[in-house]
């Protein structure tokens, strides 16, 4: 990964998605819908003043936003890369366009080469961009300062990161109006500040005005920054990944907010997302990305239903699915591997005031894991899911229960016992780049936990892991930084193997991933579990990946277990209205299903 | 808030305590009697010493006390304040510091406030030019001010702004013409140290996607330069300012040294050189309370400038 001081656009998927944070579930009031109003900002058509004078008449049948052969290269160490190589798309007004592609086709450059954004690294950019056939294409950036916010918003991917933590939100959206003078005064900008945060769908806008953004959740922080770019009552929004960071259900209230919002008021959004699925439930077109190109463009049902190019075709193919066959069972007769029981964990916690709190993370919890079982824990963040991962792993101490592999109490086990119990279960974790250490070669990496139990003829055991795993031998010379994610995720299965373990916990293994990477790894996760008989622990906000590899199903909330049962059954039939709430939430969800089911009001 | 000044104070004082109890130690562990330096006097080192008139005067200093007496007294008399009087002098180690002080605190002071201008200025003007070349340029430049040792920058100074062109006096102090070479050569390092650090500061905060947030709103690149960039850069800057403030006297010894100021600087070095123990006490307990005040006030701005901070006395 070649990457320049400035920072070249990370693939994020690649990198691991930053983890939401503990969302605090606001509950979105049925009223916020159709509150929505322009306020006192300039509507839309109030393109004069810009600076940037048009070339052409506006006339009606011109698209709002036309991109055409735009090349993007960036500087880096070992010369240029391009990023783009000749995008074209348009944007009606009104319309809902989406950009799909996988991390590093350069989607995300097009949308910040249309705002003038581009990283320094970004070489001579050609082409062409038009808002209404005014070239904005090498304008100075002080015209461009005036285009960006007022006529084009703009909703960034990581809502936390994006949002200035030393400044009130409030401050913040009403800077949106501030820089380009539609506010007489300060007080005024916060007046319309606590509206846009109401019109965005947050509880208690006056209150929240003055909240730090550390203060609020992933979901509210994304709030926010929706108020931030409608602000100034821009005609184009650019919307890249606006959801990803975020659980399933938040994601759905967002976008349906974001759709509504674009409805009412006729503004274009160009929605940049690697989410196939959720650009055809959003998007009236799709423009499908590779390698710097936009190989596909048309009406969303036909470019998902009928794919004409390859790419496409693999990318629909590599998608997650709802109505694939489910992972087979455990044989029926099979002895439970591992039995858990009224497993508990509470954290003791300081509030920003400096009161002291404890929370429950994870209450009451009991499952078991048949040999040769695979089972999947789902829930959004904050669920305990991940807290439950450790406690199986050891590597916290659950405050009651116990976890019972093999006879062995783990939850008591004394030292010696707990190390050479560890030896039996085997971690894989979301982040590979973070769990391999940068300095190590991989063939070291894997020989580890070898070294560390003093198995012997470890070449060899490690030349037979990488097979295992489908990485060619010469990979064990090299560094993770110079694997792929998908690689670096093969890595660490093998190094989890290496000590022949009977259960890996896999926590979020695929979710870094891209789509058709994601696929091959969920390929190989099932086909080691029938070749060596493995049982799997696997934790996952994503319930087509758990419907993949595992027969058992764990759905927990709140730090406590709402539902489980045989994956076939709980997906077809939830009994919990929060199973069904995350079982609609996944995009494209509606159709898909063998056996639709209402959504609860 | 108030119980974590409190227990800052409370450790502030134990600060001092242990400074005022190594520097007892470290000086009575450093070979060379005072009562002989004082009885030679002008006389230098072969100068004979009559024994009767030493004991005299180390009864009456209260050296013939056993060491543990003369640290506890010492410490009870810190406590309250009282360090006694100079060995060499005779006067109130009060008066002596007091007299050398204000030279010190204008010199400090002016330093000081070059130091946060020209700094925070290079700083943000490095982060403002509109190629990384550039940028890196200027931030490297401001090594140099770190690189070159005070005692020469001043000599050089000297050379040709007094000397030379005859702009400004060479020595002595007294009005603004005389406190403008010293004030640069005890502000120099400190100025490209901190211009170092903001300005590297200010390029991670500007590669922060809320900066691009800001800059999507429309906000120009001084806006988010000033508005965004800038305090949130602040923190390890304004750590690193507190350290200078604390560090102040240090500097000062070679500046007041090479440009024949009176001062604390002059004073310390002066204390040392002949084994003034009440004075040269009474300097490191300046110093560590100097030291213990800025840290707190240092600590206590923090959570002003991020509100992530919280203050905590655990």
């Amino acid at each position: 990964m070649t990457e320049t001081d400035r920072g070249l656009p990370v693939p994020q998927t690649e990198r691991g998605l930053p983890v939401p944070e503990n969302d605090r579930r606001l509950p979105v009031p049925q009223t916020d819908r159709g509150r929505f109003t322009t306020g006192t900002g300039p509507g839309p058509g109030t393109g004069t003043g810009t600076g940037i004078e048009p070339e052409r008449g506006t006339g009606p049948g011109q698209p709002l936003l036309a991109v055409d052969d735009l090349r993007v290269d960036y500087r880096t160490r070992r010369g240029t890369v391009a990023a783009v190589r000749g995008a074209s798309l348009t944007v009606a007004a009104g319309e809902t366009v989406a950009l799909v592609g996988e991390s590093g086709s350069g989607k995300s450059t097009v949308g910040l080469a249309v705002l003038g954004l581009l990283p320094e690294a970004a070489g001579p950019v050609t082409g062409s961009v038009r808002l209404e056939g005014r070239e904005l294409l090498g304008a100075p950036d002080r015209r461009l300062a005036r285009v960006r916010g007022r006529e084009i918003g703009f909703v960034p991917q990581d809502p936390t990161a994006s949002l200035n933590p030393v400044q009130r939100v409030g401050t913040q959206v009403a800077e949106a109006l501030r820089v380009h003078g539609l506010v007489a005064n300060r007080a005024e900008g916060r007046r319309r500040a606590e509206e846009l945060l109401g019109e965005a769908g947050l509880p208690e806008p006056a209150r929240t005005a003055d909240r730090f953004p550390h203060e609020l959740s992933g979901g509210m922080c994304q709030r926010v920054l929706i108020a931030v770019a409608l602000a100034a009552g821009p005609r184009l929004l650019i919307a890249d990944e606006p959801t990803s960071a975020l659980d399933v259900t938040v994601q759905r209230r967002l976008l349906d907010h974001l759709g509504e919002v674009t409805r009412r008021t006729g503004t274009g959004l160009l929605l940049v997302t690697h989410d196939l699925a959720l650009a055809a439930e959003r998007a009236e077109r799709v423009a499908v990305m590779s390698q710097g190109r936009v190989v596909e463009s048309g009406p969303s049902e036909r470019v998902i239903g009928e794919p004409r190019h390859a790419y496409t075709r693999e990318l629909v193919a590599a998608a997650p699915s709802m109505t694939a066959p489910p992972a087979p069972p455990a044989a029926p007769d099979a002895a439970p591997l591992l039995v858990v029981e009224g497993l508990r964990r509470v954290f003791d916690v300081r509030t920003p005031a400096g009161a002291r709190e404890s929370v429950v993370a994870v209450d009451a919890v009991d499952f078991t894991v048949a040999r040769g079982g695979s089972l999947g824990i789902v829930g959004e963040s904050g669920s305990g899911k991940s807290t439950t991962a450790g406690l199986l792993l050891r590597l916290d101490r659950p405050d009651a229960g116990r976890i019972v592999l093999d006879g062995v109490d783990l939850a008591t086990a004394s030292r010696g016992e707990l190390r050479r119990l560890r030896r039996h279960v085997q971690p894989v974790f979301q982040d590979s780049y973070g769990s391999l250490d940068p300095t190590f070669t991989v063939g070291r990496a894997i020989a580890e936990p070898l070294r560390a139990f003093g198995v012997r003829g470890r070449a060899a055991r490690v030349a037979e892991l990488l097979d295992l795993v489908r990485l060619p031998a010469s990979v064990r010379h090299r560094r993770p930084a110079e694997l792929s994610g998908g690689q670096r995720q093969r890595v660490c299965i093998a190094r989890a193997l290496a000590l022949t373990p009977r259960l890996l916990v896999l926590d979020e293994p695929v979710s870094a991933l891209d789509v058709s990477v994601q696929a091959r790894v969920l390929d190989l996760l099932a086909e080691l579990r029938r070749e060596l008989g493995l049982s799997y622990v696997l934790i996952s906000h994503d319930l087509a990946v758990v419907r993949q590899v595992c027969d058992q199903v764990l759905v927990m909330r709140g730090g406590r277990v709402l539902e489980r049962g045989p994956v076939a059954e709980v997906f077809a039939r939830p009994e919990h209205r929060y199973t069904r709430e995350l079982l609609d939430a996944i995009p494209g969800a509606e159709g898909r299903r063998a056996e639709p089911v209402r959504p609860s009001p | 808030m108030t119980r974590y000044v409190l227990v800052r104070v409370v450790n502030g004082l134990f600060v001092l305590w242990a400074a005022l109890t190594a520097s007892f130690l470290v000086l009575h562990l450093v070979p060379g009697d005072p009562v002989a330096v004082m009885l030679r006097g002008a006389g230098g080192e072969g100068t004979a010493v009559d024994p009767a008139a030493a004991d005299e005067l180390r009864a009456e200093l209260g050296l013939d006390q056993p060491v543990y007496r003369q640290y506890l007294e010492f410490v009870g008399d810190a406590a309250r304040g009282e360090f006694g009087t100079s060995f060499r002098s005779g006067d109130e180690v009060t008066a002596v510091l007091g007299g050398a002080l204000p030279a010190t605190l204008e010199l400090a002071g002016a330093a000081l406030l070059l130091t946060l201008v020209v700094g925070v200025a290079a700083a943000v003007a490095a982060s403002l030019l509109p190629t990384a070349p550039l940028r890196s340029a200027v931030l490297s430049s401001t090594v140099v001010g770190n690189a070159l040792p005070s005692f020469w920058t001043g000599i050089i100074l000297l050379q040709v702004f007094s000397f030379g062109l005859g702009w400004f006096p060479a020595f002595g102090a007294g009005d603004l013409s005389q406190l403008v070479l010293p004030a640069i050569t005890l502000a120099l390092p400190g100025i490209g140290l901190l211009t170092q650090v903001l300005g590297r500061g200010l390029r991670a905060a500007l590669a922060e996607p809320y900066v691009r947030t800001a800059r999507a709103k429309g906000a120009s690149r001084a806006r988010a330069v000033f508005v965004h960039a800038l305090r949130n850069a602040a923190i390890p800057a304004m750590t690193l300012f507190g350290l200078m403030i604390g560090g102040i006297v240090a500097g000062a010894v070679v500046t007041e040294t090479v440009f024949a100021r009176e001062g604390v600087g002059r004073l310390t070095a002066e204390a040392i050189g002949t084994h003034d123990f009440p004075v040269i006490r009474a300097l490191v307990f300046l110093a560590g309370a100097l030291y213990v005040v800025v840290n707190l006030a240092v600590d206590l701005i923090y959570p002003r400038v991020d509100p992530r901070i919280v203050l905590r006395s655990a």
